[in-house]
């Protein structure tokens, strides 16, 4: 295995672009040490990308709108004193993967590289709106979060390709974000279902929303029915009804070691549910 | 295949040492240091027993590559001692008897270190959140609680 | 009576000192399996069977032989059974080598093939990949009940004892039958009468600290090995007999143990290593990975059960009943008989059988887990004992003290009890102010009773007077969890000198007679048993030095607070003799002081415990949440409280991870899918409330201190305990474990 750390994402891609075999990226490792210990992964070219300048900074722009460096790391989202407050529900998400020490080297980057179906960060993206900077061979691409998983463990960002920024939208006003998830311990499990609910009010009524689930199908899910289910209502009980059946609609999973098809279906309506209720008194200005 | 040179800092010390490229920092802290405090569990980041920080930050050592110690500051459990004083986190964890194999002890006591920088007076629930990545087999968490909020509140009267 | 209010007639029995090992833990001095380091020390990796059941048609190591890097790799033709000096391996110890070692099948996923040498651990991983075996994949089976049918795969032919009755499956292995009166009269006087089926599956026990071992192996026939035990002397025995060497000849010391819990009395990678170093002439450094840990080492068996208990409306069992079929993996050795004769053990009944089933199947041999067998049965049990309390509208602990074992109960096993503390704990739970605590909606209580045997076994302790008036005890069981520290307060309290004076080593296998494992909650006890008479086989020597000096005879002098006396005012008028002051000329005086024992204590006395646990279910997500708990057991004498209480929760804590979410996954095609801490789900600590203790002390006869062990009685009640309070939160009877949220949610919506 040869190993890179790059002083620019141009020369990381080219990098990439030039290397045989199997090429990962080095953010916080947390997937990529773990698949190289066990022997499902051992890459030819690992590039760290963690000497770039900037990676590691967490900016405000302008307009409001916030620019994640791809190394940072969950607890330093954590720990940032405005990101949380204006979007509790991706610095939640990502707060959730794995332990304190895992927080101290994961990235929501390498959370959404891995591609896996149930990472936890990755709906809360989606709901979010969150996009991504791709600087690839032929220059820097701007693609929505949801299009990068194609399947479990793979993306659709192409050879010579690295994830050079997290692009967050501006919270705007009377907006809430919320991110939960089901795993049968407290802590340390990946999750059995995720959802992520973004929403926008007018006064109580709801005039934006973006619903999303996790690991209830090969990727994850960004629910358009969900959203119609709660567009126009206040969240009145039968709205919640309707959306938590419009998540449970949408389930395609699995049965695997982490749960069944039923659970995973019936649970993705009961989160769905419980998420928005977060959400939207975020979305109030309450404390949730 | 070759081997990379590292010069980092390793609990004040300014060490030096070659290592693969796919080799962990817990293997080059335990291989090539000869610092056997941290414990391999897992090897995936699930057990916490090779916690150590690394510019302040807690981290598992077996999620981290040798090779990207270049230039920091680790600190293990072999650094938590000030000489023959012991940090009051040890102290507390003999007298609470909150250790039984004692395999999990070293990457919990510099969890709870860290913890303990970051919030002196945490609850009961912010302590168990903060090590639910130390697993411990023996003791059910109890004396281990215990103990680190002894220690908070006898750091806190201290200060 | 509870520890608090007793007045202790011990001076140091009962403190709670720091323990001598504190320091070298608490700093990371301590070291363990794999701290260990030798010059020229080379690295060993362990190629596994990626089948469930495969005939192991060819292995090519020659690839991984050409490698620079590699110097030795050895195949199962490397170990006794197959040189020409020592063939023929039999009984257990070929089991175990089959284990160690696959023959000419593999018969789990996770079963070694091949072991190479390196230079590296790297380099040694690296050639395992180029080793090549060529496997005829057969049909395979992991379920107990499944590998009973009779078109199930055999496992092995001709692997069955004399006790399995005719007829039975070539998998089932060993039967096991006992009980007295009549059952059938019994039920037929009962008022009600409950039978259920239980499943558990089987658990790891999930010791932090993989196994690990440095292992030197001269083609002199002398070795030595380091490695991570509860017992090096089986280690020392085992490995010499895989190994065609003499048992003397290999000296075994035990390192630092991260955790065991029964799962480290046996062998896995020891004899491999040593093999290795025999091959390479060079010390092999073996260590698993947590994967390697979970496919290949020992978990607990799983169990399927079927208990039929007969009540009347006033509480009393007429008759109880039950058949446990437990698997063990594709060896003999799954504790169904402990599981039937500890299932009722509990209980004073006049008509009682239990029938259990050993069966293999093509998973990793089980290993002995904190008693053994008792769990499972006691989750069965103690459930429908729960529902039948449910459905005659009676209290639960009520009904247990009604029909609870006491002195001179014929036990469900056979013996009569001697004095036990049974009752003791259940008063103590129903005073307890968590029993009479209110729940909140959605919450649920359980109870449970739980036995284990505890164990006695061969013991030898050496203790050592320095000039200075200090003491070294030589123990040969591995410290698990703070038994340095309750040696040295019972060798303290027989000499009268500083619990700080008391060094007490763990001794290897060459410097001390031989000791059974550190198992069967026995350290205490047995340990703890043979290091007061060998104090007092020094204090002994002791009195004769002092009265020598007097020139009175011995028996006239008597040992009180470290110093010799004269027995009365007739045996003379002398200042009490300090015993540094008779070490100080010991040399001179007869020679250096010490002391011995060495014997097989019969007297560990049978423990019990109560449990009191309130969970909480999320209706709408099946999850449960152990909100209290309160562990309450007959320690006999507590040597060391705060230690006793450790195994308590420690206990407790284990149960609670078996009841809710542990359990091994297999695949259909027979591999095992959670082979990591990330999907094996071990209770973290945000999982877990405090776990309250109350220490009961009926003492042990069989004990000068009146010690019982207390290491494993505490995890036989929470599986059933938990399995009550979620039953009773959810409003239906759960009866599968573990009661995971997929299960619970399942249950609830009615398709469980």
């Amino acid at each position: 295995m040869d190993y890179h750390s790059p002083a620019s994402f141009a020369e990381a891609s080219a990098l990439a672009a030039k290397a045989t075999g199997t090429t990962r990226f080095l953010a916080g490792g947390t997937d990529v040490l773990v698949q190289l210990r066990s022997d499902i992964v051992t890459p030819d070219t690992l590039i760290d990308i963690k000497k770039i300048g900037g990676v590691r900074d967490i900016t405000r722009n302008a307009d409001g709108s916030w620019t994640i460096g791809v190394a940072v790391t969950g607890a330093e989202m954590s720990e940032h004193p405005e990101l949380g407050r204006e979007w509790p529900g991706l610095v939640e998400a990502m707060d959730l993967i794995g332990s304190t020490q895992v927080q101290g080297r994961a990235t929501l980057t390498g959370n959404l590289c891995n591609a896996s179906p149930a990472a936890d960060a990755v709906p809360a993206m989606v709901a979010a709106e969150v996009t991504i900077s791709v600087t690839g061979p032929d220059g820097v691409r701007e693609v929505p979060v949801e299009q990068i998983p194609t399947a479990p463990g793979r993306t659709s960002l192409a050879k010579g390709e690295v994830v050079s920024a997290v692009n967050v939208p501006a919270r705007g006003a009377n907006g809430g974000d919320a991110y939960l998830r089901f795993i049968p311990r407290t802590e340390m499990d990946i999750a059995v279902v995720g959802c992520g609910v973004n929403l926008r009010l007018d006064g109580e009524t709801i005039t934006e929303a973006r619903v999303s689930l996790g690991a209830v199908a090969p990727t994850v899910l960004l629910v358009e029915d969900c959203a119609k289910a709660i567009l126009g209502t206040t969240l009145d009980e039968a709205a919640l009804d309707a959306l938590a059946a419009a998540a449970s609609a949408a389930c395609n999973p699995i049965n695997d070691k982490r749960g069944t098809i039923e659970f995973r279906t019936e649970v993705a309506g009961v989160l769905a549910k419980r998420a928005a209720r977060i959400a939207y008194a975020r979305a109030k200005g309450e404390k949730a | 295949m070759s081997k990379i040179h590292v010069s980092t800092t390793v609990n004040g010390d300014a060490v030096d040492y070659l290592c693969d490229p796919r080799e962990t920092l817990l293997d080059c802290l335990r291989d090539r240091l000869n610092l056997t405090g941290a414990k391999e569990g897992c090897g995936t980041g699930d057990c916490g027993a090779c916690s150590v920080t690394v510019d302040g930050r807690l981290v598992c050592s077996c999620l981290m590559l040798g090779v990207e110690a270049e230039g920091k500051k680790i600190e293990t459990v072999e650094g938590m001692a000030d000489g023959d004083v012991l940090h009051p986190l040890q102290k507390k964890f003999i007298e609470h008897a909150a250790l039984q194999c004692g395999i999990c002890t070293p990457g919990v006591l510099v969890a709870a270190k860290a913890l303990l920088e970051k919030n002196p007076d945490p609850t009961e629930e912010e302590t168990r959140y903060w090590l639910a990545g130390n697993l411990c087999r023996c003791t059910g968490y109890d004396k281990i609680i215990r103990a680190v909020m002894d220690t908070a509140a006898e750091m806190r009267e201290a200060s | 009576m509870a520890l608090d209010d007793r007045k202790s007639e011990f001076k140091f029995v009962g403190t709670r000192p720091d323990r001598p090992d504190g320091l070298d833990k608490v700093t990371g001095r301590a070291k363990f399996g794999a701290d260990a380091h030798a010059p020229g020390m080379l690295h060993g990796a362990i190629l596994r069977s990626p089948h469930a059941h495969a005939r192991i048609v060819r292995i090519d190591t020659s690839r991984a032989e050409a490698l620079k890097d590699v110097k030795a790799v050895v195949t199962r033709a490397d170990f006794s059974d197959k040189v020409a000096f020592k063939p023929g391996l039999k009984g257990e110890f070929w089991n175990v080598l089959e284990n160690v070692m696959a023959g000419e099948k593999a018969l789990y996923d996770g079963h070694a093939v091949a072991a190479v040498a390196a230079t590296s651990a790297l380099a040694a991983r690296d050639a395992l990949k180029l080793i090549e075996v060529e496997y005829e994949v057969l049909p395979h089976v992991t379920d107990v009940d499944k590998a009973m049918q009779p078109d199930a795969p055999v496992i092995r032919e001709g692997a069955a004892d004399y006790s399995v009755p005719e007829g039975m499956h070539p998998n089932v292995v060993r039967y096991h039958e006992s009980g007295h009166g009549d059952v059938e009269a019994g039920f037929a006087e009962a008022d009600l009468v409950i039978e259920d089926h239980f499943v558990t599956e089987a658990t790891h026990q999930g010791y932090i600290e993989p196994h690990a071992c440095l292992a030197t192996l001269g083609n002199d026939g002398k070795g030595e090995l380091w490695c991570c035990t509860q017992g090096h002397w089986i280690v020392q025995k085992t490995c010499a007999a895989l190994l065609g060497i003499e048992t003397s000849q290999l000296r075994v010391t035990a390192s630092e143990i991260g955790g065991g819990f029964g799962g480290k009395t046996t062998v896995f990678i020891e004899p491999v290593a040593l093999a290795l170093s025999r091959k390479a002439n060079r010390p092999v450094k073996l260590v698993m990975s947590r994967s390697e840990v979970f496919r290949a080492t020992g978990p607990t068996a799983s169990a399927s059960m079927d208990v039929r208990i007969g009540m009347k409306k006033d509480g009393t069992i007429t008759a109880a009943q039950g058949v446990f079929r437990l698997q063990g993996g594709a060896f003999p050795g799954a504790p169904g008989d402990m599981t039937a004769m500890c299932a009722f053990a509990p209980y004073h009944l006049t008509n009682v059988r239990q029938v259990g089933y050993d069966v293999m199947t093509n998973r990793p041999k089980q290993a002995a887990y904190r008693a053994p067998g008792a769990p499972m049965g006691a989750f069965a049990v103690e459930s429908v004992i729960d529902e039948l309390c449910n459905k005659l509208g009676l209290d639960p602990i009520d009904v247990r003290l009604k029909n609870a074992a006491h002195e001179g109960t014929k036990a469900s096993y056979g013996p009569r009890y001697e004095r036990i503390g049974l009752v003791e704990t259940l008063e103590a739970a129903k005073a307890h102010p968590h029993y009479s605590a209110p729940l909140k909606p959605g919450q649920g209580r359980g109870i449970s009773c739980g036995f284990w045997f505890n164990h006695g076994g061969e013991t030898s302790v050496s203790l050592a007077l320095s000039e200075d008036g200090s003491a070294q005890v030589m123990v040969g069981t591995p410290d698990i969890g703070g038994s340095r520290a309750s040696m040295a307060l019972m060798a303290a309290e027989v000499l009268g000198i500083p619990y700080e004076n008391i060094r007490v080593t763990v001794a290897d296998t060459a410097t001390l007679g031989y000791n059974d494992v550190s198992h069967g909650s026995r350290v205490t006890y047995a340990s703890g048993l043979a290091t007061i008479k060998a104090a007092r086989n020094a204090v002994e020597k002791l009195c004769e030095r002092a009265a020598a000096k007097w020139g009175i005879p011995v028996d006239a002098v008597k040992w009180e607070n470290g110093c010799a006396v004269p027995s009365g005012p007739n045996a003379g008028d002398f200042d009490p003799m300090p015993l540094a002051e008779i070490t100080a000329s010991m040399g001179r005086t007869g020679g250096p002081i010490s002391g011995h024992f060495e014997a097989t204590p019969e007297g560990a006395g049978v423990s019990f415990g109560t449990h009191i646990v309130d969970a909480e279910v999320d209706r709408e997500t099946g999850r449960t949440t152990i909100t209290r708990y309160t562990v309450i057991q007959d320690a006999g004498k507590a040597i060391h409280p705060a230690y006793v209480e450790g195994q308590y929760q420690g206990g407790a804590a284990q149960g609670i991870g078996w009841a809710l979410n542990e359990e091994y996954i297999y695949g259909e095609d027979g591999r095992l899918q959670n082979s990591i801490f990330l999907d094996y789900r071990i209770p973290v600590a945000s999982d877990l409330p405090m776990i309250d203790t109350v220490i009961v002390e009926v003492p042990n006869p069989g004990h000068p201190f009146g010690v019982r062990g207390v290491g494993e009685t505490g995890i036989v009640p929470p599986l059933a305990a938990i399995a009550n309070a979620v039953s009773n939160a959810a409003g239906l009877r759960m009866r599968q474990l573990p009661m995971s949220p997929p299960r619970v949610l399942a249950a609830l919506k009615g398709n469980g």
